[in-house]
């Protein structure tokens, strides 16, 4: 499934142009903005080294939490109906899906550094920070491909799904370290930004690609393959339900 | 475990009901034999689409005992799809990928060996006549072609029985001939069993060995279609009297919104 991802993207990379207007958008104009203000404290780092991490891994969810939508229009298409009656196991179709949306999560990868590059932002790319950018979105885009798969499965309909999708991409965003520190948040939003993978995902990316340390990865990537594996096995419980 | 002697489809007091007041399919028996083609016809809502989907192992069966190829769909669902192909009536093809794409896709999902893939495409190919259109994009096939794509993908196994849901709903008759011609030709050359839902009446009357036709759940009819069509008591009756004869049902009032609404789109997406 994923290979079949990169053909397509190779037969029609328009998709690709598209898909990186939003993060330069946010790099080059929210990025620029705010990092003259100076009204975020970023620590030893710029504000545009600060949200790099944090652009990319919106860049990776958006993509990955509206798979849920391309269920959809694969079960009224009859595609969902077609792979189900192969032997393929659930867990390997949805295993699929969430490396699919890695596999566009890693084009997104390669478009912010290059655009990072072009504002003069550092970024430190070594073997291990690229492995861990590897694996994090592979883990991070699983996880909210399940997450949107389960959504799909249980509203159904595209309608309903654009709705809901809509109503968690932004609030999961804003309540993560993405673009500001957890320290400036209230109490309450700070225990949000703490359960949200979506922290993870920012936080590890930033170590390597920002820090150059390694310190904290190990946890980030244990929520992140926890969350994932809880989340694969329950889609691919909720998958053939959609059918129905 | 498989028994030759037995029909390869037996369907033993099959009921599905969704809630306490939708029963679908209400108590229904059939046998299909070993290389049968079979029709299943019915008004919407008769059940059809509820009995083939438990059939393919999508939905599971409130109760009764269903076997494909003596192995208990519920029991045994994984080594079942491994033995059967399915063709919804929906187009099921990636668009955005080749023909030769779409079949490798299905080729692994069906776990044939990786040194089989290749010479099973291109059999494949060949038998549906798209062997100059494997590297094509499949949003610039026309309806035909995409629909013997679509078999194609289904078959790529050798599979024991072919489900076909409305195979050539949407097609324009030299398409549809085009279809049968190559379904006619798996049975030949495989010995596969053709299990299919129509609301085309002479195509069921043509190219089926026996025919059932459900209505409300139940099976009103089976048979073979002059056996079928006798029972109407009416000199000269066509399949067509028999479907209202036993349903009650004017073809015309078949389709509710959604159904017209799906059916026209997928007529202006086939061309």
């Amino acid at each position: 499934m994923a290979e079949m991802e990169i053909r397509k993207l190779l037969h029609d990379p328009t998709e690709l142009v598209t898909r990186a207007v939003q993060p330069i958008l946010w790099l080059g104009i929210f990025g620029e903005a705010l990092s003259k203000v100076r009204a975020i404290p970023t620590g030893n780092y710029s504000y545009l080294q600060f949200i790099t991490p944090g652009i990319l891994t919106q860049s990776i969810v958006f993509i990955a939490i509206f798979y849920g939508l391309n269920v959809i229009w694969e079960r009224d298409l009859g595609l969902l109906q077609k792979f189900l009656v192969t032997p393929a196991p659930r867990l390997a179709l949805v295993w699929g899906k969430m490396v699919s949306a890695a596999v566009r999560g890693l084009f997104q990868a390669v478009i912010v550094f290059i655009f990072a590059y072009l504002l003069g932002v550092q970024i430190i790319l070594t073997p291990f920070s690229i492995l861990i950018v590897l694996i994090i979105t592979l883990l991070g885009a699983g996880f909210f491909t399940g997450l949107s798969m389960v959504i799909a499965c249980i509203v159904k309909t595209r309608e309903r799904f654009m709705g809901i999708g809509q109503v968690i991409t932004l609030p999961l965003f804003f309540a993560s370290n993405a673009i500001y520190p957890i320290s400036i948040m209230p109490g309450w939003l700070q225990f949000v930004a703490t359960i949200n993978p979506l922290s993870y995902m920012v936080d590890g990316l930033r170590a390597v690609l920002i820090a150059g340390t390694s310190a904290g990865i190990a946890l980030d990537l244990s929520v992140l393959f926890v969350t994932t594996l809880i989340i694969s096995l329950l889609s691919a419980y909720m998958y053939p339900k959609v059918v129905m | 475990m498989s028994n030759e002697h037995a029909g390869i489809i037996e369907v033993d007091h099959l009921v599905k009901r969704f809630s306490a007041d939708v029963v679908a399919v209400d108590n229904v028996s059939f046998a299909i034999a070993h290389g049968e083609v079979f029709a299943l016809l019915g008004p919407n809502g008769a059940g059809k689409s509820t009995t083939i989907k438990i059939l393919i192992t999508l939905l599971a069966p409130t109760s009764g005992n269903i076997s494909v190829h003596g192995l208990d769909v519920r029991e045994s669902a994984a080594e079942v799809r491994r033995i059967i192909g399915y063709v919804p009536q929906t187009i099921s093809v990636d668009g955005t990928l080749t023909a030769y794409e779409n079949l490798m896709l299905m080729a692994r999902l069906y776990d044939i060996p990786r040194r089989e893939r290749t010479s099973r495409i291109a059999e494949v190919l060949q038998l549906l006549n798209l062997t100059d259109h494997a590297n094509a994009l499949v949003r610039t096939f026309s309806g035909g072609m995409i629909r013997r794509l679509e078999i194609g993908q289904a078959i790529l196994h050798h599979p024991k029985v072919l489900f076909l849901d409305e195979p050539t709903s949407g097609l324009d008759p030299v398409a549809r001939q085009n279809v049968w011609k190559h379904i006619m030709e798996l049975r030949e050359q495989y010995g596969t069993t053709i299990f299919f839902s129509t609301h085309q009446m002479e195509e069921a009357d043509e190219m089926c060995d026996r025919v059932a036709i459900m209505n409300a759940g139940k099976i009103a009819v089976i048979g073979t279609v002059p056996d079928i069509n006798q029972k109407v008591g009416k000199t000269g009756a066509t399949l067509e009297d028999a479907f209202i004869f036993f349903t009650g049902a004017q073809l015309e009032d078949m389709s509710n919104f959604r159904d017209v609404r799906r059916a026209r789109r997928m007529q202006q997406r086939l061309g």
